[in-house]
């Protein structure tokens, strides 16, 4: 074989960038087959499930269930004219594409596929989890500038309300992972999986120690999850496109290859986020039970048991969009802003607290004040809640809806108030 | 001092050529948002610059700060003046104002160069040590050493918040 | 230094990804612009007016605010990493400073949420005469709440 250790560091890297790159190419296309078959299925439908039957002369027919349909679609879109509107920005409305794909590819640059510290991660570095944090960042531009370039009204509300969004989701998800890297005590990803590695609480010896397990980890999931969906502008956080209010948001100009690429770009940065998912909170390329280590240690074991996570994280956001009705506008600021930020500025402190307790006496102790403390602040929040109670309707006003005879209103917020059934 | 040619040296040599030329393209776009697009690109490769110089936490501070956080604010402000079109920065040639912008220029660069020069000729040493920039290292400085400015930069923030919804909101 | 290689390689394999993907359709795609096919789509009608209007300062409130925060949490991920490794004294003392340097970042929050200013609502940034014409007609305007009376 190969003897790689004793290559130039570059060309390493070279290759442990396409050892991330082109598969992540290749995966894109089922991804979205993935989806849509997923989808048709939720919906009672068939989906797409011809492409690629190859029927032979002797009749008999090769099915591949419509595995080719994206690649299809993908060759298609490469010879579809590129239609440049007028009175555009062009160098801008050509860039914004790319930038919009960019961060989708360079986010994975510290997440470790598997053990093999040799082949992955790219870059093993001190500050991994905050350059994903970072990169993703980053994602908010190709969206404004897409906006801003189009010359086209609903394209500019859909960029700036995607910015609003993506920076509002941005600060609950740094906060949600903060609890993470003061648990594991590092900011490495390869050290995150390492701690999971550990017993599960601390207290149970074969069964070994995810984040999603742990009582904070918990809580810091749920958070990520969400502000995960509403970073990658997925239902029911797809306002930047809601084709209701604005055609299609900041994209509506953009045709051929270049509105793929947005597309590649949104799919992508997904399944890299349902990888980061999996590594900070399901342990990464770790078996959850002690005697099957065995496996994820090698280097094939732990792809696969990294993959199988990852895209069992992947298919949970397409049953959200499958399930979820896209939210109002204000409340998803609001979501964001006044849920989401404050529990997980919470679980931070109280995980340092925990922290603390448990250095200082001791396991148990350090659950009771963990819990405890948590409790406390939730009692806090509800008398606050409840102190401020008009504000909070205010933002979340109900809306009434009338039946189609015009005979009745049902209050949605409320449906036993007045109005039904007179 | 002679120079030799090292692969990191052509790697400083890449990175400091990058972000002169988007340097040089944020003064020269005529456009706001396309100088700001400079902007962004150039503050990205500060980011790889610091990396170059073992500052890992500083460089991943860059991006998420002003690459991921400022610029949007900046392109929020280009947007929100509507800067966009060409005519609002068009100005007459004014060779008086041309003058002084040069000379104030090139007393600005000779002012850097000079506190810039000074302390890199007496440099003995060409890299930091390993682990000098990393997180574990700044954060036992910032809650050591750095306690009071630490937490009076809180309270510089707090001022911040506030300032900021005052000066946005006419009602509060 | 070794260790950021592999982040650069990434990032220039990336960025050629990105502009051989977008690039390459303009070159293989047919072109045959006419006007109609050039000009925006605004739900099929003929534009009105400029598409780069000015637009609410909520969106530069909201940016600024995501700004500060960020910072303020800036600061602390240093900490995080030395913080559950460390020796009992310092964590003690470290964590409190860490709760001072929160509380303000709590305070400043809750001043945000108390005064709106990241509710999604106009009325307390908008100039007075426009919100008389405007807004205020709308708030004030009974929400169809009441049932619709039988047989209209």
């Amino acid at each position: 074989m190969f003897d790689v250790a004793s290559w130039h560091p570059a060309l390493q890297a070279l290759l442990r960038v396409l050892l991330f790159v082109l598969p992540l190419l290749l995966v894109v296309p089922g991804l979205i087959w993935w989806e849509r078959r997923l989808l048709s299925w939720m919906q009672d439908r068939i989906g797409p499930n011809r492409v690629a039957t190859i029927t032979l002369k002797s009749g008999r027919k090769i099915k591949l269930f419509g595995l080719l349909q994206p690649i299809a679609d993908g060759i298609k879109l490469f010879f579809k004219e590129d239609i440049t509107p007028s009175a555009i920005d062009r160098l801008i409305y050509f860039v914004a594409p790319a930038v919009a794909l960019f961060p989708a590819f360079a986010l994975g640059g510290t997440l470790p596929w598997s053990g093999n510290t040799l082949l992955t991660p790219i870059a093993d570095v001190n500050v991994g989890i905050l350059y994903v944090m970072a990169i993703s960042s980053l994602g908010v531009y190709g969206i404004v500038l897409a906006g801003y370039a189009s010359n086209n009204k609903y394209s500019l509300m859909g960029g700036l309300r995607a910015t609003a969004q993506l920076i509002s989701y941005e600060l609950a998800m740094g906060m949600s992972l903060a609890a993470i890297v003061l648990a594991s005590g590092s900011l490495k990803m390869t050290q995150m999986v390492t701690t999971q590695q550990g017993d599960l609480l601390g207290v149970v010896p074969f069964l070994n120690n995810w984040f999603i397990f742990t009582p904070f980890g918990f809580v810091a999931a749920v958070v990520f999850a969400i502000c995960v969906i509403a970073e990658t502008n997925r239902a029911p956080f797809d306002l930047p496109e809601a084709e209701n209010e604005l055609i299609a948001g900041y994209h509506t100009e953009y045709s051929s290859m270049k509105f793929a690429v947005f597309f590649m770009g949104e799919y992508a940065a997904m399944l890299v986020f349902a990888g980061v998912f999996s590594t900070v909170f399901l342990g990464g390329y770790d078996m959850f039970i002690d005697p099957l280590e065995g496996i994820a240690g090698t280097t094939l074991g732990g792809l696969a048991t990294f993959m199988f996570k990852t895209v069992a994280s992947f298919t949970c956001f397409i049953w959200l969009r499958a399930s979820l009705p896209r939210l109002r506008y204000d409340q998803l600021m609001s979501l964001g802003w006044r849920t989401l930020l404050p529990v997980a500025v919470s679980n931070f402190i109280v995980v340092a607290l925990w922290i603390l307790i448990t250095n200082k006496y001791g396991v148990w102790q350090g659950w009771i004040a963990y819990l405890g403390s948590f409790g406390l602040l939730f009692a806090v929040y509800l008398a606050v809640r409840g102190l401020s109670k008009n504000r909070v309707d205010n933002a979340l006003a109900p809306r009434s809806i009338s039946l189609v005879d015009g005979t009745r209103s049902v209050n949605v917020a409320d449906p036993q108030a007045e109005g039904v059934g007179s | 001092m002679p120079v030799q040619v090292t692969p990191d040296l052509m790697i400083f040599g890449l990175l400091a050529g990058l972000a002169a030329m988007t340097a040089v393209g944020v003064v020269a776009f005529r456009n706001a948002v396309r100088s700001a697009l400079c902007l962004v690109l150039n503050f990205f490769t500060l980011a790889f610059l610091y990396f170059t110089l073992r500052a890992e936490l500083l460089g991943m501070t860059q991006i998420i700060v002003y690459t991921g956080a400022i610029m949007v604010l900046f392109l929020f402000v280009i947007m929100l003046l509507n800067l966009g079109s060409l005519q609002v920065l068009d100005e007459r040639p004014d060779l008086i104002k041309k003058g002084l912008g040069f000379l104030f220029g090139g007393a600005l660069f000779g002012l850097i160069a000079t506190q810039v020069v000074q302390p890199f000729l007496q440099t003995s040493q060409q890299f930091a040590p390993e682990g000098f920039g990393s997180p574990q290292a700044v954060g036992r400085t910032l809650f050591t050493s750095y306690v009071w400015p630490f937490e009076i930069a809180s309270i510089l923030l707090l001022i911040g918040i506030v300032g900021s919804i005052l000066l946005a909101k006419r009602r509060i | 230094m070794e260790s950021y290689i592999g982040i650069l390689v990434l990032v220039a394999v990336a960025a050629i990804v990105c502009v051989a993907m977008v690039s390459l359709s303009w070159v293989l795609g047919p072109k045959k612009v006419t006007p109609y096919k050039s000009s925006p789509y605004e739900c099929g009608v003929t534009p009105e007016g400029s598409a780069r209007e000015r637009f609410p300062i909520k969106f530069y409130l909201v940016a600024i605010l995501f700004i500060l925060f960020d910072i303020e949490v800036i600061f602390l991920w240093s900490w995080m990493t030395i913080y559950r490794d460390s020796e009992v004294s310092f964590q003690l003392f470290s964590f409190i400073e860490m709760l001072v340097y929160m509380s303000t970042w709590i305070l400043g929050y809750i001043y945000a949420v108390r005064v709106g200013a990241i509710d999604w609502d106009e009325t307390t940034s908008l100039d007075p005469a426009k919100l008389e014409d405007t807004v205020l007609p709308k708030l004030e305007a009974k929400p169809v709440l009441q049932p619709a009376t039988e047989g209209s």
